[in-house]
C-alpha cells in the first residue's frame, strides 16, 4: 500500500467507522449497562449510566450457579468442534487435493443437510435421544452439536486448503516425503491459520445454539442457553436481571472472540487469497 | 490388572450406596419469582429429608410447557415433579399421565385448598396436582385519577363503567393510558384475557356439539368492545404487550386501569418497584349482568408424572411445597406479603395476611366467582374458564390470538379477524375429530 | 498426483464425513415424512395412526400457510439485502487506515457472539418497545410520536434483528476478501483515471463475487430456519404477518402438540429449501468455479 494516506481523510473514516461500530454495538453496550442497573432504573427510560449496583448478579447467582452451565458450554462447544475438526479435515484434505467430479455436489449435499428446520426434526431426534440414553447427556449434545456444524466446517476447511498450492506438495513428494511426512511437515503449517480460524468460528456456532441446547437437556448437561431461559420472560421486571445473565453467557465469547479477532479474520478467507 | 477391577467394583459398590442413600429428584418449574423463591428454600425441606437431593430446572414459560408436555407424553422420564397449569391436568389426568395426589400425609389439610381452584385440578374426584399458587383476574386501578375524572370504581363495575373510565382517565399529553390490557398473540396472553372477557359478554366457543362460535354476536361484541376500548385508551405498541409489557407500563404510572392477573397485584404495590405503589385499588372484573364475570382462574400446579421411579420422594416434595408450613416458611423469612398466593382458605382468615395484603379480599372475591366447570352463559361441552381443555386448544387459539392481534393493531376488521377465526376453528375441530 | 493409492486413501478420508452427515440427513428426515403420513397428536395418543394426506391437506387449509412461505422467503431475502449491502460498506469501510482500527472490528463483529434469544429481547424490550425503547426515547427527543415496530412493521423488525445478527459474520468475510484485493491493481485502475464508482464495479466487486457467493450460501442456510427471534418479538403477528415456516411448524407442533401436521410443515420446508438452493445455484454457484 503505497498510496499516501492524508491526514484529513484518516479523520473523516476514523470517525465513520467508530460512529457505525457504535450503532451496531449498542445494543450489546446497552446490555451490558443495564446489567449494573437496578429493576427499576432498567424500565425507567434512556440512561447511559448506571447506579453501578452489583444486585443483578448476586441474584443470578443465588438462582442459578452460573459455574455448571459455563463448563457445559466449554466443554460442548470445544468438544464438538474438535469432533468436528478430526472428521472434517481428511474429508477437507481429500476433496481439495483429490477431486473428482463429484466434488462440488457432495460438498452441495452437505450443506444442504442443514436446510431442515430444527423447530420440525425436533421429535424424531428427541425420541432417538430417549431410546439412546442420551437426554441431558454432554456427549449426546456434542455429537449432535458436531453434526448440525460439519458441513460448515468441511466447507471452510475446503476453501482453504484449495488455496494450499499443489506444486509444492509435488516438490514435497520428489524430495522422497512420505505422504506422513508431507501432511505434518508440508501441509499442516500452511493450513494451521485455516484450521484454526475454523475452530473459532464453529465454537461460536456451538456456544450460540438455542434450540437443541435447550430441547436436549435438563439439569446435567445444561449449557448457558438454558440458563439464559431460567431469566428470561418471568412474572415481574426481569431486564436488569436478563441482561445480567445475558452479560454472563456472551461474556466468554466475546472476549474469546475479541482476543482471536486477527486469527478469525485471517482464516475467513473462503478462497478469496490470490 | 486385579487390583483395578477391585478398586473399580469397590467405586462403582459405593456409588450405589451413596445412590442409596440421597435419592436426587427433578423438578421442572417456571421461573416466576414464587417458584425462585422456592427454589432459595430447598435447605428447610433437605433438612427435614435428608435422604432426598433436589435438582432443579428453572425455565421460562412457553419453554417448559413444551419441554414437559413432549417428556410425558413420550415417557422421556426426564422429570420427577413438573409444574403444570390448569388447562394440562384435566387432558392429563385422562391420559393417566399423572399420579393422583391422595396420600399427601396427615396433616397437609386437603379440604383447606380453595374450592374453586381444587375443582380445575381434580379429575374423577382426586386430586391430579397440587396448586402452588392461584391466581384469577381483576381490576387494577389509579386510585388518584379515577378521582380526577370525577369517577368512583364500584366493587363490582360492568363493561360500560369500564369502558368509560378508560376514556375519562386517558390523557395522552401526560403519557397516561386509561386502560392496559394484554394484545400480544398467544392462547396464555392476549387469548387469555379475551376468552375470559368473552364470558361475561356471553360468548363461547364451541356450542354444545363443538361447532366454533366466533360467528355469533357474542364475540363481535366482545371484540369490537375491546379494539375499540384499546384505540382511544390504551396504549401505543399494545398489540406486543403480554404481562410483562403491561406490568412496566402500569409501575411505571402510565395505566388508568389494567385487567390482569391477581398476582400482578404483589407487583404493583411494591414500593421497591413500583412508582404508584400507594395509589392502587382493586375491584372484580367487569360484567355485563349476565351472570358471568370477565374473569379467569389459573393454578400453577406440582404433579408428579406416572413414569417416575421415585414417586415417594415427589409426593414429599410436592406436600411440602404446597403445604400450610411452607407458607409460615415463606412468611418467616421473606414476610406475609410474598407468600404464593391463592391456594389455601386458611391463608385468607390469616390477620396477619390480610394485613400485609390489601388485595387478598378481593383475590379471593375473584377466584370465587371464577366457575371452570360452567364457565360461560351458554351451555359448553368444555371446561376452563380462559381456556378449552382439549388439546388442540393450545395451537388453535395460539393462531386466533394472532388475527385478534391483527384487528388490535388495526391491520385487519374485527369481522375480518373473526371470519378468519371461524374458518381456522372450524378446520381444526374438523381435522381433530369433533365435528364432522 | 492421482494415482489409484492416493484416489483410494482419498475417498477413505471422506468417507466418514460423508457417512455421519448422510445417517444424521437420512434418519430424521424418513421418520419426518413417516410422521407427516401420520395422525399423532402428542396429547392424544389413543388417535394415532395412518393418516394419508391429510396432514398436508389441512397444512394448506391454514391461513398462515402461504402467509408463511411468502413470509420465509421475504425474510431470507430481506436479511441478505440488508447483510451483503451493508457488508461491503463496511467492509470498505474498515478496509481504510484509521485510529483504533483493531477495536472498531470488534464492536462491528460482537453481534455474532450474541445468543439469537437474547438478542431478539435486547430489541424487543430496550431497543424497540414503544413505550420504554431506545428508539422511542430517541423519537421523543426529536420530537415525533415512536413507531410501534412490531405491529406497524413486524416483518421489517424481525428482518431488522436477524440482519443485524448476520451483519458482522458477512463483514468479516467480506472484509477479508477486499484486503486481499491486490494494491497494485488499485493503483493502477486510479492512475488510470478509473473514478471510484467505476473502480467499485469493474474491480472491487468482480473481486468480492466468490465471497459474496459464500455468504449468501451459509446465510440462506441458517435464515431457512429462524424462528426464535419471531417467538420473541411478534409472535408471528400481527395476523400472520411475521409468520414464516419454521414459526408456523413450530406453532402447530410444539405449541399446538400436533406432531404429524408439524412434520408436514417440515417436509414442505425441505422441499421449500432444496427449491431456493437449486434457485441459488443457478444464480450465483458459478461464483465458486473461479
Amino acid at each position: 500500500m503505497a498510496r499516501a494516506v492524508t491526514t484529513q481523510h484518516k479523520v473523516v473514516v476514523t470517525a465513520a467507522a467508530w460512529a457505525v461500530a457504535l450503532i451496531i454495538f449498542f445494543p450489546i453496550l446497552y446490555t451490558i449497562i443495564t446489567s449494573f442497573k437496578s429493576e427499576q432504573e432498567a424500565i425507567q427510560g434512556f440512561d447511559l449510566i448506571p447506579s453501578f449496583t452489583f444486585e443483578s448478579y448476586a441474584d443470578v447467582q443465588s438462582q442459578y450457579n452460573y459455574f455448571k452451565p459455563f463448563m457445559n458450554s466449554v466443554i460442548i462447544s470445544v468438544g464438538s468442534t474438535i469432533l468436528a475438526l478430526l472428521i472434517a479435515v481428511p474429508a477437507a484434505w481429500s476433496m481439495a487435493f483429490s477431486p473428482t467430479r463429484r466434488t462440488k455436489d457432495i460438498l452441495m449435499w452437505m450443506l444442504s443437510t442443514k436446510m431442515m428446520p430444527a423447530v420440525a426434526v425436533l421429535m424424531p431426534i428427541y425420541l432417538l435421544f430417549r431410546d439412546f440414553g442420551l437426554l441431558d447427556s454432554r456427549i449426546g449434545l456434542t455429537v449432535m452439536l458436531m453434526l448440525i456444524n460439519l458441513p460448515i466446517v468441511v466447507w471452510m476447511l475446503y476453501t482453504y486448503f484449495r488455496e494450499i498450492p499443489g506444486e509444492i506438495l509435488e516438490a514435497a513428494r520428489m524430495d522422497g516425503a512420505s505422504l506422513w511426512n508431507e501432511i505434518v511437515y508440508v501441509l499442516t503449517p500452511m493450513a494451521i491459520p485455516g484450521i484454526a480460524s475454523t475452530m473459532l468460528l464453529n465454537i461460536i456456532l456451538a456456544w450460540n445454539e438455542a434450540f437443541w441446547t435447550i430441547r436436549l437437556t435438563t439439569t446435567e448437561a445444561a449449557p448457558l442457553t438454558a440458563f439464559i431461559t431460567s431469566f428470561s420472560s418471568p412474572q415481574g421486571l426481569f431486564w436488569a436481571k436478563l441482561s445480567a445473565a445475558s452479560t454472563l453467557a456472551i461474556a466468554p465469547i466475546l472476549v474469546m472472540g475479541w482476543f482471536s479477532q486477527k486469527q478469525l479474520v485471517r482464516g475467513l478467507t473462503f478462497g478469496a487469497v490470490k | 490388572m486385579k487390583l483395578k477391577t477391585l478398586i473399580l467394583g469397590l467405586c462403582t459398590a459405593s456409588a450405589f450406596a451413596l445412590a442409596a442413600h440421597a435419592e436426587s429428584i427433578t423438578i421442572a418449574t417456571v421461573n416466576n419469582g414464587d417458584m425462585v423463591r422456592m427454589q432459595k428454600l430447598t435447605d428447610d425441606f433437605t433438612a427435614k429429608n435428608p435422604d432426598i437431593q433436589l435438582n432443579w430446572v428453572t425455565l421460562e414459560e412457553n419453554v417448559l410447557r413444551e419441554r414437559v408436555t413432549t417428556d410425558i407424553a413420550t415417557k422421556g422420564g426426564q422429570y420427577d415433579v413438573m409444574t403444570i397449569g390448569t388447562y394440562e391436568v384435566p387432558i392429563w389426568a385422562k391420559q393417566s399421565w399423572l399420579l393422583p395426589l391422595d396420600d399427601l400425609g396427615a396433616d397437609y389439610d386437603a379440604a383447606d385448598i380453595i374450592p374453586a381452584i381444587a375443582g380445575g385440578l381434580t379429575a374423577d374426584g382426586k386430586l391430579y396436582a397440587a396448586p402452588f399458587y392461584g391466581e384469577s383476574s381483576f381490576v387494577m386501578y389509579r386510585k388518584d385519577l379515577m378521582e380526577k375524572a370525577g369517577l368512583t370504581m364500584p366493587d363490582a363495575p360492568t363493561w360500560d363503567f369500564i369502558v368509560d373510565a378508560a376514556k375519562k382517565m386517558t390523557d395522552r399529553g401526560a403519557d397516561v393510558n386509561g386502560i392496559c390490557l394484554r394484545g400480544k398473540a398467544g392462547w396464555g396472553e392476549n387469548m387469555a384475557f379475551l376468552t375470559a372477557m368473552s364470558n361475561s359478554f356471553g360468548a363461547r366457543w364451541f356450542d354444545e356439539n363443538w361447532v366454533p362460535q366466533f360467528d355469533q354476536p357474542e364475540w363481535k361484541k366482545t371484540l369490537e368492545t375491546y379494539v375499540n376500548v384499546m384505540k382511544e385508551a390504551g396504549p401505543v405498541g399494545a398489540s406486543s404487550n403480554g404481562f410483562n409489557e403491561n406490568l412496566a407500563l402500569f409501575q411505571q404510572g402510565k395505566c388508568g386501569m389494567w385487567i390482569d392477573a391477581t398476582v400482578a397485584a404483589s407487583f404493583v404495590s411494591d414500593p421497591k418497584n413500583s412508582t404508584v405503589a400507594d395509589k392502587v385499588g382493586y375491584a372484580l372484573a367487569p360484567d355485563n349482568g349476565l351472570g358471568k364475570r370477565g374473569n379467569w382462574l389459573w393454578a400453577w400446579s406440582l404433579a408428579v408424572p406416572a413414569g417416575t421411579q421415585k414417586a415417594d420422594a415427589a409426593k414429599k416434595f410436592v406436600a411440602w411445597a404446597t403445604s400450610k408450613s411452607y407458607l409460615e416458611l415463606v412468611a418467616s423469612k421473606e414476610g406475609w406479603a410474598n407468600v404464593p398466593p391463592g391456594t389455601r382458605t386458611s391463608l385468607y382468615n390469616n390477620p396477619e395476611y390480610q394485613a400485609a395484603a390489601p388485595f387478598a379480599k378481593m383475590t379471593l372475591d375473584s377466584i370465587n366467582s371464577a366457575d371452570p366447570t360452567h364457565p360461560t352463559v351458554k351451555p359448553v361441552p368444555y371446561v376452563g374458564v380462559q381456556f378449552v381443555a382439549i388439546p388442540e386448544f393450545a395451537g388453535l387459539a395460539t393462531n386466533v390470538g394472532q388475527l385478534f392481534s391483527a384487528a388490535l393493531a388495526g391491520q385487519s376488521s374485527v369481522d375480518d379477524a373473526l371470519a378468519a377465526a371461524q374458518s381456522a376453528a372450524t378446520t381444526e375441530m374438523g381435522m381433530a375429530g369433533y365435528t364432522k | 498426483m492421482a494415482t489409484r493409492q492416493t484416489q483410494t486413501l482419498a475417498r477413505s478420508m471422506l468417507a466418514p464425513a460423508v457417512i455421519v452427515l448422510f445417517i444424521w440427513m437420512i434418519y430424521p428426515l424418513l421418520r419426518t415424512i413417516y410422521f407427516s403420513f401420520m395422525r399423532y397428536n402428542l396429547q392424544r395418543p389413543e388417535t394415532y395412526g395412518f393418516t394419508g394426506w391429510n396432514n398436508y391437506y389441512y397444512l394448506f387449509l391454514d391461513g398462515g400457510f402461504w402467509p408463511s412461505i411468502v413470509n420465509t422467503l421475504v425474510l431470507v431475502v430481506g436479511v441478505l439485502l440488508i447483510t451483503v449491502v451493508g457488508g461491503i460498506l463496511l467492509g470498505m469501510l474498515l478496509d481504510q487506515p484509521m485510529f483504533g482500527q483493531g477495536i472498531v472490528r470488534i464492536l462491528v463483529i460482537s453481534p455474532f457472539f450474541v445468543m439469537p434469544p437474547v438478542a431478539a429481547l435486547v430489541w424487543k424490550n430496550m431497543i424497540l418497545s414503544p413505550s420504554y425503547g431506545v428508539a422511542a426515547d430517541i423519537a421523543k427527543f426529536i420530537g415525533i410520536s415512536p413507531v410501534d415496530w412490531f405491529a406497524q412493521f413486524p416483518l421489517f423488525s424481525v428482518i431488522m434483528i436477524v440482519a443485524w445478527q448476520w451483519l458482522p459474520f458477512a463483514t468479516l468475510i467480506l472484509l477479508t476478501a477486499l484486503q486481499s484485493l491486490d494494491g497494485e491493481q488499485k493503483e493502477a485502475a486510479e492512475m488510470d483515471g478509473a473514478g471510484f464508482l467505476s473502480r467499485f464495479w469493474y474491480l472491487t466487486l468482480p473481486h468480492l463475487a466468490r465471497s459474496i457467493t459464500v455468504v449468501i450460501l451459509i446465510q440462506t442456510i441458517f435464515l431457512l430456519g429462524v424462528y426464535a427471534e419471531i417467538l420473541v418479538t411478534t409472535g408471528g403477528g400481527p395476523g400472520y404477518a411475521s409468520t414464516n415456516l419454521p414459526y408456523l411448524i413450530y406453532k402447530v407442533a410444539s405449541v399446538g402438540g400436533d406432531v404429524g401436521r408439524g412434520s408436514a410443515g417440515g417436509v414442505i420446508a425441505v422441499i421449500l429449501a432444496n427449491i431456493v438452493a437449486i434457485f441459488l445455484m443457478r444464480a450465483v454457484g458459478k461464483n465458486l468455479d473461479k
